[in-house]
């Protein structure tokens, strides 16, 4: 059993738990991410590492609730404890890789839409603590809705927030501060983007436009998250590539998005009639229209 | 007294009935029918079975038993070569070993040696018979990679003989291919997979889950900072192919290993479990294999229209004979000579229709199999909405690519010797489809015993 030490909602929608994983915690680099699992019963679910103390022997995971499996994640309490919790899957971020005084002469800029900004934070984190000081922007709707904003200023360069109905920071999408930090006269070397699919697509067409290499985060389908299954397909360049191990993290200009996107409502009506299922407890008999019922 | 030179029938659940249901096809033999079988067996002196039998069971050793009503003696005859008994009873191809050897198959029907075995680890297990455990504990410790058929039967193997053994398992749930590959109509999790996981750990063997090597630790650290003294891999294949066909990427097309997955390890087809499946209403299961039977099997039982497409003609379908037989009783609907060739989506991506092209055999291959090739303009489309792709399975490279100094082939298979299982590096052994590439579960438990017995006389030696 994987035991939750701190659970916090962040936002009404987004909560935060610190679970004890230590084997994953000695592991796990930026990038990375773990799979989780309720109970018996329960479904697979791959989330991304927002932090990890090694030391401590502790995970971060932040997430929304999408489905029936992460709205159940979200009712556990402090001291309540998962039954299975595996990782790290995946590669980690490129630059963990590289040589850091090549890595100095660059200039990174990390994107992050939402709870996106969950698995930004760790490399960003990871880049100061080697003396590498990136500029992050943070994207939301609105201003309730920014997560992790102290933790992300103690380790960014410059942090710029911004929400789609102006009611904090800059007024916009993040696209629309990618292209005006570039305006105001600012070069980037790469560009990291993680957020909603929509985000990181519109990202990219950006960044394609202003010659900014950039690297996107996928999280698809998958059940396993080492290989076994291949539901994470995604199509990069002309290869089929498998996020779970491939991934999954790869140039969002050679994604094919369109498909990407299409992948991630394969299970969507079998998600819907589970959710509403598990919300509505006895009274949800099917039927209603709104998931196609039961049968 | 029947036919003395025709097998015992064994009890099935009828096919329209269990077309529905995911309850166990084979009903196995009662004692009155096991003792029955048991005399038809001629006790040979030098008996061929033996040699047929990958663990080299004392086949008529536990059948003498059997004859005499002894089956706890047969129980611990059959316990001296195999870990996993009521297992293989289950799914071992026993045409093509065993049975395939057996003098009594001559001039009629083998003895039903697989049902035997069965029905004596059925009973076992319903007297609470537990395996033998070692006398004494030598304080060596030694890691198995996998819990799969390979890594079961080395870890007991090690532990019968003292060992201090640690499985380290990937998923959440012990068991490997016997857990999330076959279904649960040809091998019960609960009644048989469960039971013979908990004989093995009852030898003292510990399973830790969650654990993925080459990721949440590896080789290297569990030789020199978790104290192991030696390592097996029993990693299996798990990494599924695809064809590379045009629209294979679309909604509704899915490995075998996804679809198996989903519904043997995750319960999808339970309503008490979370996982979703596609159940699809036409499904096409893409080749010819016992993977492709099972998938196409369970497709059925969750209510779908189910086409196995294999692209040679029935007499080379890899499958068991057996397999093939109960999928066609219970109405899968076998397309052969064709060969996919593009899957057809709709607007929003979802299949509706796999293009295909008829199929006749040529000249013999490589593999000595007659070659199948396409006939012009035969070119017709299937109506389906969902596609299983079951073209066999590699070895995973996140062990091999993360350890130093291990060889693998071209095949990206773990390159052993097959009498000890030793590996290109020191203290580190492996066996099962990751040396081989997908194969069956007694060549794997045969694998995982030959390495047991390579690490005992690897861990003595260092010892002299």
């Amino acid at each position: 059993m994987y035991k939750i030490l701190k659970a916090e909602k962040l936002n009404e929608v987004v909560y935060l738990m610190v679970v004890e994983a230590p084997r994953v915690a000695q592991h796990c680099e930026p990038g990375q991410f773990i799979i989780v699992k309720k109970d018996d019963a329960g479904e697979r679910i791959p989330l991304t590492i927002c932090d990890y103390d090694r030391e401590a022997g502790t995970i971060t995971i932040v997430f929304q609730p999408i489905g029936a499996s992460t709205e159940k994640f979200a009712a556990m309490k402090e001291g309540d404890a998962f039954e299975d919790f595996v990782g790290p899957l995946g590669c980690p971020s490129e630059f963990v890789n590289e040589d850091i005084e090549e890595l100095k002469k660059e200039k990174i800029l990390f994107v992050a839409g939402g709870v996106g900004t969950a698995p930004v934070y760790p490399q960003v984190k990871w880049l100061h603590e080697h003396g590498i000081d990136a500029d992050v922007i943070v994207g939301a709707k609105t201003k309730d809705l920014i997560i992790l904003e102290k933790e992300m200023e103690a380790v960014a360069g410059n942090l710029y927030i911004t929400t789609d109905d102006g009611s904090y920071g800059r007024h916009g999408m993040v696209t629309k501060v990618i292209e005006d930090l570039v305006a105001e006269g600012k070069t980037y070397t790469r560009c990291v983007a993680i957020g909603p699919m929509i985000m990181m697509k519109f990202c990219c067409l950006t960044t394609k436009k202003l010659n900014i290499p950039t690297i996107v985060s996928m999280n698809p389908i998958m059940v396993d998250g080492t290989g076994m299954c291949g539901a994470c397909r995604v199509i990069v360049g002309d290869e089929v590539k498998f996020a779970c191990v491939d991934g999954p993290e790869f140039d969002g200009h050679l994604i094919d998005w369109n498909l990407a996107m299409q992948r991630q409502q394969m299970y969507k009506t079998e998600e819907g009639r589970a959710l509403l299922k598990l919300r509505e407890g006895d009274t949800h008999h099917g039927g209603c229209g709104n998931c196609g019922g039961d049968e | 007294m029947g036919d003395v030179l025709k097998k015992v029938p064994v009890r099935e659940q009828d096919a329209k009935v269990r077309a529905t249901n995911f309850e166990e096809v084979c009903l196995g033999y009662n004692k009155e029918e096991a003792v029955e079988e048991a005399n038809r067996c001629l006790t040979c002196k030098n008996a061929k079975c033996v040699k047929g039998c990958p663990v080299n069971i004392d086949i008529p050793g536990f059948i003498k038993e059997v004859k005499e009503g002894n089956f706890a003696e047969a129980y611990k005859v059959i316990g001296k070569s195999s870990s996993l008994p009521a297992v293989c009873g289950r799914v071992c191809p026993q045409e093509s070993q065993c049975e395939g050897q057996c003098i009594r198959g001559i001039k009629g029907e083998a003895v039903s040696i697989g049902k035997l075995e069965r029905f004596v680890a059925d009973w076992a297990k319903e007297n609470g018979i537990k395996p033998e455990v070692a006398a004494e504990k030598n304080g060596h410790k030694i890691a198995v990679i996998g819990s799969g058929p390979a890594g079961l039967t080395c870890a007991g193997d090690l532990a019968k003989l003292g060992y201090d053994v640690t499985i380290f398992e990937a998923l959440h749930q012990p068991g490997g291919v016997l857990v999330y590959g076959i279904p649960e109509f040809r091998l019960p999790k609960d009644k048989v997979v469960k039971e013979e996981i908990e004989n093995v750990k009852s030898l003292g063997v510990k399973i830790e889950t969650n654990v993925i090597i080459g990721k949440s630790t590896t080789i290297d650290e569990l030789l020199e900072k978790e104290g192991f003294e030696a390592v097996f891999i029993g990693s299996g294949a798990g990494l599924p192919m695809f064809m590379g066909i045009p629209g294979e990427v679309s909604n509704g097309v899915f490995s075998a290993n996804e679809y198996l997955t989903r519904s043997n390890l995750m319960k999808a087809f339970r309503e008490d479990h979370d996982t979703p499946i596609k159940t699809g209403k036409k499904v096409a299961v893409i080749g010819g294999g016992n993977v492709a039977m099972d998938a196409a099997r369970t497709a059925l039982r969750l209510g779908a229209e189910v086409h196995i497409v294999y692209r040679r003609s029935e007499s080379e379908l890899p499958a068991r004979v057996e397999e093939v037989h109960h999928a066609k009783e219970e109405g899968v609907i076998f397309d052969l000579l064709t060969n996919p060739v593009e899957i057809l989506a709709d607007e929003n991506g979802w299949v509706k229709g796999m293009k295909c092209v008829r199929m006749e055999l040529g000249e013999p291959d490589a593999s000595g199999r007659r070659r199948p090739v396409v006939i012009p303009d035969s070119e017709f489309i299937l109506d389906v909405d969902t596609v299983i792709m079951s073209l066999g399975t590699s070895p995973n490279p996140l062990i091999s690519s993360t350890t130093i100094g291990l060889d693998t082939n071209k095949r990206k298979c773990i390159v052993a010797d097959e009498e000890t299982g030793k590996t290109t590096k020191e203290a580190v052994y492996a066996g099962g489809d990751a040396v081989t590439g997908a194969a069956t579960v007694i060549l794997a438990m045969g694998a995982g015993k030959a390495a047991a017995k390579g690490i005992d006389e690897f861990i003595k030696g260092k010892a002299e």
